[in-house]
């Protein structure tokens, strides 16, 4: 079988040549998940936004290609690459607040995928959502399909998001923080809720986080980002248990222990910034803005 | 949720006022000539200048009173407002649909397409409106379809500029990126996930335009300019009272009355009809 997802040296900039990602490189295999940990502003969501197409418009990309099951992406016309990523892949987004049209009733909205990308109507999409509902334990699915988005709790509209990104059965899933803008008691049933049905249905999922604690829960293989950059790359047990870069061992540190909150609490050391801040520098010794 | 509920409850007397009034004048209007106790037009100088009911020598079937020369005051407003009205819902919904329409493909599509229309925007709204509609109707040639022409012209920048800004704020929205990635094309996504969002703010909008569209035409047949000089119009029937206002004051009193209640019920009857649309506030 083919690679699920091949990003090559992934390269992208901004307007004014800064660059927002830098030579990214990862593959995530059919099945498999791969957690894509950084800070905020380190190119995760960006590297989600890109595969499935939708990079806000001042973001260029300059360099490298990406490979949805062996199709290069690049290659394809605009309408043939809309109906690849589509039919090939899915979104669980951020925030369940803004993700759900507020003026539109959930089982149209839930649909809406069956219909562009299987041409299923009617009775056939019905009894898809319905299983897919009861997958994602929504009990009263008639209730919630005639409701409207903020007639529901945030954990339920995640749900309902997760069970849309499944329907279509794509072969990848882009998760972007999909439990961030929950409480914690909900993030964890998200969390148990996602891996049931990446088993079952053996989708792949791209999961963009900055809490290693879901990295470590849910993955197979991490990508730990930095200024768009790949620092480290490993098996997610090899990461924690043998971290090789310094960023990722002082990541490892920072992460706060219920034993210990306060004591635990350690920002990234002053050394291992300055470390990274010569590794970009490097990275862009030997580049050229605006050029490709 | 027990918030929205009270909102609910507080905005329910004024839909219902506000509406309430429009309805009545509007059945009125349409039944006119069932309705009105005169002709509007009949002229009888022995009648001229009566005071409304009320009033020492007031005369039976002359319920407001006649103007300076002995027509019915209240039949006159009643056929006025067929003009008022045909001129509100003809001039508001042109106006409506040329505006929100660029409004939306400026505000979703943005780019190019949102520069043009948005300079087209600020050069229309540099020309005060009045002075504008005034010019328009003595190019135009007076009469009714020059009088919606000229409005609609004019005001489709007011639906423009607020469709505008609200489709700009949809288009980040995260479900219309899940539509794209869904594969869906831009002018479905622009109907579907962008369109119900803003149809709240469009029928306010509307609303407020058709009270504005009736003060408009008043104005106009205020100078003049509006259709014929022989058919009532509210702004007409303003302009005579005027002149007589210190022998017969109810005729300039009862049409402002007129036209104000319809204008404030207009508008208050969008901002009803908005928060019923919005299905957050339900």
């Amino acid at each position: 079988m083919s690679v699920c997802l091949d990003i090559r040296g992934l390269s992208a900039e901004l307007p004014n040549g800064q660059r927002v990602l830098r030579s990214v490189s990862l593959s995530v295999q059919p099945g498999e998940v791969r957690a894509l940990v950084g800070e905020s502003g380190a190119g995760k969501t960006m590297i989600g936004k890109a595969v499935l197409g939708v990079l806000p418009k001042s973001v260029r990309i300059v360099e490298g290609d990406m490979l949805i099951e062996g199709e290069d992406l690049g290659r394809l016309d605009a309408k043939a690459r809309r109906t690849l990523i589509g039919a090939r892949t899915a979104l669980i987004p951020q925030d369940p607040l803004t993700a759900l049209n507020p003026s539109r009733r959930i089982g149209p909205q839930m649909t809406d995928r069956l219909v562009r990308i299987l041409g299923w109507r009617g009775e056939r999409a019905d009894t898809r959502i319905r299983q897919l509902l009861d997958e994602v334990q929504i009990r009263d699915p008639e209730r919630v399909l005639k409701s409207y988005p903020h007639e529901l709790s945030g954990g339920m509209r995640q749900r309902v998001l997760i069970a849309a990104a499944f329907a279509a059965e794509p072969r990848l899933i882009v998760a972007d923080e999909p439990t961030t803008a929950l409480d914690v008691t909900v993030q964890k049933q998200i969390l148990r809720l996602i891996a049931q049905l990446q088993r079952d249905h053996g989708t792949a999922i791209l999961f963009v986080t900055h809490d290693l604690g879901v990295v470590a829960k849910i993955s197979q293989k991490v990508s730990v980002l930095y200024a768009g950059k790949v620092v480290e790359e490993a098996e997610t047990a090899q990461l924690f248990a043998a971290p090789q870069h310094p960023y990722t061992r002082a990541l490892i540190a920072a992460t706060p222990r219920y034993t210990d909150p306060y004591a635990s609490l350690k920002p990234v050391d002053e050394s291992v910034l300055a470390g990274l801040t010569a590794e970009i520098a490097a990275a862009d010794k030997d580049w050229r803005p605006g050029h490709g | 949720m027990d918030d929205a509920r009270v909102a609910r409850r507080g905005l329910s007397p004024r839909l219902w006022l506000a509406g309430g009034w429009l309805v009545l004048a509007l059945l009125a209007t349409i039944f006119a000539p069932l309705i009105a106790p005169q002709d509007p037009l009949a002229q009888d100088l022995m009648l001229e200048r009566l005071p409304p009911f009320w009033l020492d020598g007031a005369e039976p079937g002359y319920w407001l009173g006649t103007d300076s020369l002995g027509r019915d005051l209240l039949s006159r407003l009643i056929f006025g407002g067929r003009i008022a009205f045909i001129v509100a819902f003809a001039a508001a919904t042109s106006a409506c649909l040329l505006g929100s329409a660029l409004g939306l493909i400026a505000g979703y599509f943005g780019g190019w397409a949102d520069r043009i229309i948005s300079r087209v925007v600020d050069v229309w709204m540099a020309f005060p409106p009045v002075l504008f509609a005034i010019l328009l109707v003595a190019v135009l040639g007076t009469g009714l379809s020059s009088v919606i022409l000229a409005i609609a012209i004019i005001d489709w920048t007011r639906f423009c500029r607020v469709i505008r800004a609200e489709a700009m704020s949809q288009a980040r929205m995260d479900y219309v990126e899940s539509a794209r990635i869904a594969g869906y094309g831009r002018i479905g996504i622009m109907l579907r996930e962008v369109l119900p969002n803003v149809l709240p703010s469009v029928v306010a909008l509307l609303s407020l335009e058709m009270g504005i569209a009736v003060i408009v035409e008043a104005i106009l047949s205020f100078v003049n300019l509006s259709i014929s000089t022989d058919d009532p119009t509210w702004g007409g029937i303003i302009a005579e009272g005027r002149l007589s206002i210190h022998q017969a004051w109810w005729v300039l009193v009862f049409p402002l009355i007129t036209l104000i209640l319809t204008v404030l019920s207009f508008s208050q009857f969008g901002e009803a009809l908005k928060a019923r649309f919005d299905p957050v506030l339900r």
